[in-house]
């Protein structure tokens, strides 16, 4: 197992590395110039120039990419124009605040998909199969901000079940001592359940906002991977042998339908974390994709490409986590890795 | 038939609704099964074999449904049984076997797991006494280590141990009636008997009965005690093992016989009477071979670690093998599963590159050639090579006619949108396809159909050698014959030379001049297929023909 790991772990370097020089690049061409944009309307050329000297940015690209490099090798992301503060403390402090999001978006939407997607495959033809088709259909074909847009206004607006939606607690509120740095959690662990519930009514239509969207692809998973198991010999095997109902479904079926589920629970993942730099505009949520989205408009390169270089390094871990549990799952994985 | 059968299926209908309205699978079907008997279901596909085991155990799938007929078991009704009771009748008083053993267990699950689940299923073993009944349920089918092979999963198990394990999972209950449905098509022979005799041997001494579905009338008379031959849903003859070789009832069932190949019979011999008589042999080419292989051999390199620094030994498919072909002559190539008789017919068809020896063909070496860039060869359209899966080996968005074209568009041999077309109907006459069925696809057209396409389309850049890798192993015996009859014929009528892979013994005796038998990568003997097959010389030839089913005649 722990030679496994490391394999992995050796093949995503070559990938990480690839990130770095991309990253860098792209934020380099693009149209914009720090320098002028933080000088101001009205600063004078000699001003601008200045500024660039101080950020290095008169430098040959080569030279700067070396700098670059060797701050990154000390975890120094660089500094933040806007906010003024080290992009790695940012990012601490609002990568929690994304992860949790998603992270909650996902489980809601594993809870509602896969047994939709099991039920549908069970009874091919019946009410539930044709559920789950609109609400597949419906999950992808609607943009997240609208979704979003639409829980708040039905929720927040016209029924006043939801609080505003204005980040992650209401201002009235203080967080949670820090561990975890996932609100829900930290204030269960402080077992300030005041605050959980305000944590939890606040993530509730953003979190649902992004289950809706995930729902789709892991519904329809589940019923095709369902579809196919349960048309499999060894379920017949099964069915023959006498086991019972729930024991061919759960056991023999459903656990060999999880393959392609996990599979396509990274890709979601992904597709979460895009989805997510909307969701956090439409709730004021303060996360890692409006920061991000922020310091781009405002040409601001060193958010942008510590944003980026996070955001792989946490594709790298998910997919690794993805092969573990496949490992876990399928002993014919496990053989040859 | 005994006063008290303990099966007693009478009348029985089974409906499959299907998209062109319903389809009777299986029409009034009445078969008696005594306590302790044996009894054969012999029939080709769409017989309906299958299908009337299935509704015994009532595991139709959702299209399918018993639409007439009673099916009792020891006095108890199973069509009006609840779905309920029918789950405590499967496994512990009715068990089955399927076919292709390793797809039928769960390939996730731990085989010793499996069997304990049939055993708490049914009550037959607590938490404290499963784990010791699985493996003693794997002892008794003779599994070696049976406390090692209760953590296997299926994929690290061979297909005649994973046919064991499925086995011992269906008789763990100790059940009074054993379903096996073709139990042993894919299987090697030698693992065949093994298997047969376990079954047999363990039904005897429990006194069970036990149905054996097979499409093999020599297997199933062999092993069993009375047979019932089917025929597209219907029953067209029972009668006891023993009579029915020497004096089979009904055409069907003499159609039947005189497909299966056998001792003594030739390939004409096969067709029912009438049939023109073969073409005279044509005088083989003397002089220099067609095809010399000599040391040849494959490795496989073992999948290394990344960080691991050390290789490990290369598993060798095939060990420095030297043979020949002649001009107009076939040779088979015959072993088990795992012996590198379809590795080396891969390197001869330049589609894998050999790791040391050369592939002498029409006296060009031929071996050196990457097979990455053997497909622009001068030689390719002169080796060819007819698939195992007639169904698989034809792209299903091609018709027919497109699929004959295929190697005359890419060899440039016949240019012209007609031209093609001509030579694609010459073609189709020449391999007896009806040439309106030429702008068929392959899922409108039979496996007999489907078959006579793949020929065709290898013989239509005229090749000199054509490597044929089990053409009939997925086909019914009535439509063996006819194929292996027409290759025959256009050998004779084309002057080519075949090289004929198969595990089949009694195919490769009517089709080849001369067999090789390899084993574990090499050669065990070799020489005129009469001799090796009548005095073999080599113990391993010898086992091999005496693992072939011989029925009572």
């Amino acid at each position: 197992m722990l030679r496994t790991l490391l394999d992995r772990l050796a093949t995503t370097l070559p990938a990480l590395a690839g990130v770095v020089v991309v990253s860098f690049l792209l934020t380099r061409v693009l149209p914009g110039d720090t320098a002028a944009y933080f000088a101001g309307p009205a600063a004078t050329p000699q001003a601008i120039a200045q500024i660039r000297t101080e950020l290095g940015l008169d430098r040959p690209l080569p030279e700067q990419f070396a700098r670059y490099v060797a701050d990154l090798a000390r975890g120094d992301l660089g500094r933040s124009l806007t906010t003024g503060q080290p992009v790695t403390v940012d990012l601490g402090a609002r990568l929690p605040a994304s992860a949790e999001l998603t992270l909650v978006g996902l489980a809601l939407a594993l809870l509602v998909a896969v047994p939709l997607g099991v039920a549908a495959a069970l009874r091919q033809g019946s009410l539930v199969d044709h559920a789950c088709r609109i609400v597949a259909t419906a999950g992808v074909s609607l943009p997240v901000f609208f979704t979003g847009l639409l829980l708040v206004y039905a929720f927040y607006f016209v029924l006043g079940w939801a609080p505003a939606p204005l980040g992650r607690l209401d201002a009235f509120a203080s967080p949670p001592p820090t561990r975890t740095g996932f609100f829900l959690l930290d204030s269960l662990m402080a077992g300030d359940i005041e605050t959980f519930r305000a944590a939890l009514a606040q993530i509730a239509l953003p979190g649902l906002t992004l289950a809706i969207f995930a729902l789709a692809p892991i519904a329809r998973i589940t019923r095709a991977a369902m579809l196919a198991v349960l048309a499999a010999d060894f379920v017949r095997t099964a069915r023959a042998a006498g086991l019972s109902r729930r024991r061919v479904v759960v056991t023999y079926a459903l656990r060999n339908a999880m393959l392609p589920v996990v599979t396509t629970l990274g890709m979601v993942f992904s597709f979460l974390l895009g989805a997510n730099v909307l969701v956090e505009k439409v709730f004021a949520w303060p996360g890692v994709g409006s920061y991000a989205v922020e310091a781009l408009i405002a040409s601001d390169f060193a958010p942008v490409q510590g944003f980026v270089l996070a955001m792989a390094l946490l594709y790298t871990v998910l997919n690794l986590a993805i092969d573990l549990a496949y490992g876990l799952i399928d002993p014919r994985v496990r053989e040859a890795a | 038939m005994t006063a008290l059968p303990l099966l007693a299926i009478r009348d029985l209908t089974v409906e499959f609704a299907t998209r062109r309205g319903t389809v009777q699978a299986v029409r009034q079907v009445d078969v008696s099964i005594a306590k302790g008997e044996t009894v054969g279901i012999v029939g080709e596909s769409g017989s309906g074999k299958s299908v009337t085991s299935y509704a015994v155990m009532r595991i139709l799938d959702r299209a399918g449904r018993i639409a007439g007929g009673e099916v009792g078991f020891s006095g108890i009704d199973l069509r009006a049984a609840t779905e309920r009771q029918m789950r405590d009748l499967r496994g512990r008083e009715i068990s089955m076997i399927f076919q292709n053993p390793r797809a039928a267990l769960n390939p996730i699950r731990k085989v010793g797991h499996q069997i304990e689940d049939v055993l708490r299923q049914h009550a037959e073993a607590g938490s404290g006494d499963a784990k010791a009944k699985a493996i003693a349920a794997l002892e008794q089918v003779k599994i070696a280590r049976p406390e090692e092979r209760y953590h296997a999963y299926p994929f690290e198990l061979s297909g005649g141990m994973c046919q064991r394990v499925v086995i011992a999972l269906a008789l763990a209950c100790r059940p009074q009636l054993l379903i096996a449905d073709e139990p042993t098509t894919g299987l090697d022979v030698t693992t065949q008997k093994a298997v047969m005799d376990l079954v047999t041997g363990l039904t005897r001494e429990r006194g069970m009965a036990t149905v054996l579905i097979t499409h093999d009338l020599g297997l199933a008379a062999t092993y069993c005690d009375r047979i019932v031959v089917m025929e597209q849903g219907r029953v067209v003859e029972t009668a006891p093992a023993a009579t029915i070789f020497r004096a089979p009832a009904h055409a069907y069932t003499r159609r039947l016989m005189q497909a299966t190949p056998r001792p003594g019979a030739t390939l004409r011999d096969l067709l029912p009477e009438g049939a023109p008589a073969a073409a005279p042999e044509r005088a083989r080419g003397a002089g220099a071979p067609l095809l010399a292989v000599s040391g040849l051999v494959k490795d496989y390199p073992k999948a290394k670690s990344l960080l691991s620094r050390k290789a490990a030994a290369p598993f060798r498919a095939v060990d420095s093998l030297s043979f020949t072909v002649a001009r107009g002559e076939s040779v088979g190539l015959v072993g088990e599963s795992g012996c590198g008789k379809s590795t080396t017919s891969t390197m001869v068809m330049r589609l894998l590159d050999p790791t040391e020896g050369s592939i002498v063909f029409s006296g060009e070496e031929i071996g050196r050639v990457p097979a990455a860039r053997f497909a622009r060869h001068p030689l390719r359209p002169k080796i060819q090579m007819v698939f195992q899966d007639p169904t698989e080996s034809l792209n299903p968005r091609w018709t027919a006619a497109r699929a004959i074209a295929d190697p005359l568009l890419r060899f440039r041999t016949v240019q012209g949108g007609e031209a093609i077309r001509a030579r694609c109907e010459e073609l189709a006459r020449l391999v007896g396809l009806p040439v309106d069925l030429l702008d068929r696809f392959p899922h409108q057209l039979s496996g007999g159909q489907k078959a006579r396409v793949g020929i065709a389309r290898a013989i239509a850049p005229s090749p000199d050698l054509v490597i044929l890798d089990e053409p009939t192993a997925a086909l019914d015996v009535s439509v063996q014959a006819v194929v292996l009859n027409l290759l025959a014929d256009l050998k004779q009528a084309l002057g080519m030379s075949y090289l004929f892979v198969s595990h089949d013994l009694q195919v490769v005796r009517l089709l080849c001049d001369r067999v090789i038998v390899m084993r574990a990568g090499g050669i065990v003997e070799e020489g005129p297929t009469a001799e090796v097959l009548e005095a073999p010389k080599a113990e391993y030839t010898r086992a091999l023909l005496a693992a072939i089913p011989r029925p009572p005649v």
